[in-house]
């Protein structure tokens, strides 16, 4: 357990000075997520959201959820891993007595740490912009929505997780992300509310993991009502699945993987 | 004369061997087309849904939208053709130093680093924009049908389209040779990626402090939504000319950059 809590602490002390290196590149990574920002723009200006008995308020609320959920949810593990694995950067990490997806993990963690000032930097410049899109959710909220975002942000890691094992057969896995990258970019609620789809589509959506990657934890913050409960069990359960689908394909690829330009 | 048959010799020997080399991964070519398509049926998904109640969106019928959209796949197209596979390669160039061999030899600088490959992925983007293009404008809709256009606005929408690739092609020259100053920015490329996002969907559509924005600081208006206007046979020729001026101004503009960045360059291997 000491052991446990000191090779944490130094993976994240590490990755967050190593983040912060690359402060920059973070403010840049920020900003390419503007896209819920923009749908707002589309959406207030649509009639669509009224009829579909969404307030105006209430919709700038939403995006702008979904705009912090986003930052805070964002994976690139199967980049950084594709790159590792072809240049054999891989190898060294393999021999380290723990397993090298603890280091990709908490540098995911400390990069949403060093992005905590710049999404708050970016908010107050739009509250300055337009001071009526900004509020504070209430406590309770904003408690709950922390941790969904945590528990989205684990079931999206385990999703790429998946994708990234690929790496181990194929020198080309992170294109296959891309085709995964469009359900979730449609269903997850990123460039539309889930409660405008049509119901038939609004099922199928709800029968995937891509709602509670963002509606979820935005609606959550935006202070809708939100079933807590189920949106949480549903996230465990597809964690619940995907793990041993990782634990079998990593282990499956391990035995494959031949250390290439080491 | 000369010179110019040089460049073009230049030009098909980079891209004969570009496009063997990405003939290398087969694959590729299903995950393009599978992502395209799967791009448009979610983008027309979201304009159906943003046209739920049968109001227009800003002014613009539901054919019309779906030019703009078509349009959008088409610039997206051109971008995974040309321009990301050159341009996102300054940055490593300048990082590495292997600048300094570009600018030894005998053949422009800018031409070299913005042409030496292509990607044919981008095809697919570029047949599917076309082909929606085209089924907006010969659909007979229930609102207003407009039929083909005529030879005049077909031309004029021809020379915006042109305009909107040139002013494309400066946005993402200038960012990437922002680099020579800036050597970190290697993604900053990636961020004009999803802002362009905005250009799925007609300027007029956004709230008027976005519109503006859209107009005179980023041009989405002129990459999508004013070639599609020429479409429609509903273009102002003021706003015509003030795309082509902008072409113009964008990429003298690059062209003068590049030629200042110059002068800051410092090799880095060396």
């Amino acid at each position: 357990m000491k052991w446990a809590w000191r090779v944490a602490r130094a993976l994240i002390t590490s990755q967050y000075a190593l983040m912060l290196e690359y402060r920059a590149e973070i403010i840049l990574w920020a900003l390419s997520g503007v896209l819920p920002l923009i749908m707002l723009g589309v959406w207030s200006g649509s009639g669509a959201a009224a009829a579909a008995g969404i307030s105006a308020q209430q919709l700038s609320r939403y995006f702008l959820a979904a705009f912090v959920v986003r930052q805070f949810t964002v994976v690139w593990l199967i980049n950084v891993f594709e790159e590792d694995a072809l240049q054999g950067r891989l190898s060294p990490f393999l021999l380290q007595p723990i397993s090298p997806l603890w280091r990709y993990l908490t540098a995911h963690i400390s990069e949403q740490a060093s992005r905590v000032p710049i999404v708050a930097v970016l908010l107050a410049l739009l509250g300055i912009a337009a001071p009526g899109l900004i509020w504070l959710p209430s406590a309770g909220a904003l408690f709950f929505g922390v941790i969904a975002i945590m528990a989205a942000f684990l079931l999206r890691f385990l999703l790429q997780l998946v994708l990234t094992t690929f790496c181990f057969w194929s020198e080309k896995a992170a294109a296959i992300d891309r085709l995964l990258m469009i359900p979730y970019m449609f269903l997850s609620g990123i460039v539309a509310p889930i409660d405008t789809f049509p119901p038939a589509v609004k099922r199928l959506a709800m029968a995937t993991p891509f709602p509670w990657m963002i509606d979820f934890p935005a609606r959550l913050i935006a202070g809708e009502p939100v079933n807590i409960a189920l949106g949480f069990t549903a996230i465990i359960a597809w964690c619940l699945l995907l793990l041993p689908i990782c634990h079998l394909l990593w282990r499956a690829g391990l035995r494959r993987y031949s250390a290439m330009g080491a | 004369m000369k010179e110019l048959r040089r460049y073009w010799h230049s030009l098909c020997c980079f891209w004969s061997s570009s496009i063997a080399a990405e003939l290398e991964y087969p694959l590729n070519a299903w995950v393009e087309l599978l992502s395209v398509l799967g791009n448009l049926a979610g983008s027309i998904f979201v304009l159906k849904l943003l046209f739920g109640n049968g109001v227009a969106l800003g002014g613009w019928s539901w054919n019309g939208s779906l030019i703009v959209l078509g349009l959008y796949t088409v610039l997206d197209g051109f971008t995974t053709c040309v321009l990301q596979p050159n341009l996102s390669r300054i940055v490593n160039h300048i990082q590495t130093g292997t600048l300094d061999y570009v600018l030894l030899k005998p053949i422009d600088s800018q031409f070299w680093l913005s042409t030496r490959t292509v990607s044919p992925w981008g095809l697919p983007g570029i047949i599917a924009g076309f082909c929606l293009i085209c089924w907006a404008l010969l659909k007979p809709s229930s609102s207003i049908s407009y039929g083909l256009p005529s030879s005049g606005a077909l031309l004029l929408a021809a020379a915006l389209l042109i305009a909107s690739l040139i002013i494309l092609y400066s946005l993402w020259f200038v960012l990437a040779a922002l680099s020579i100053w800036f050597i970190k920015v290697w993604n900053a490329t990636e961020v004009l990626r999803y802002t362009l996002v905005a250009g799925r969907y007609p300027v007029s559509a956004y709230p008027p402090a976005l519109r503006l924005i859209f107009t005179f600081v980023l041009p989405v208006a002129f990459l999508t939504t004013i070639p599609a206007e020429a479409l429609l046979g509903k273009s102002s020729s003021i706003w015509a000319i003030a795309a082509l001026c902008v072409a113009g101004i964008c990429l003298t503009g690059s062209r003068l950059l590049w030629n200042y960045a110059q002068r800051f360059y410092t090799s880095a291997s060396s």
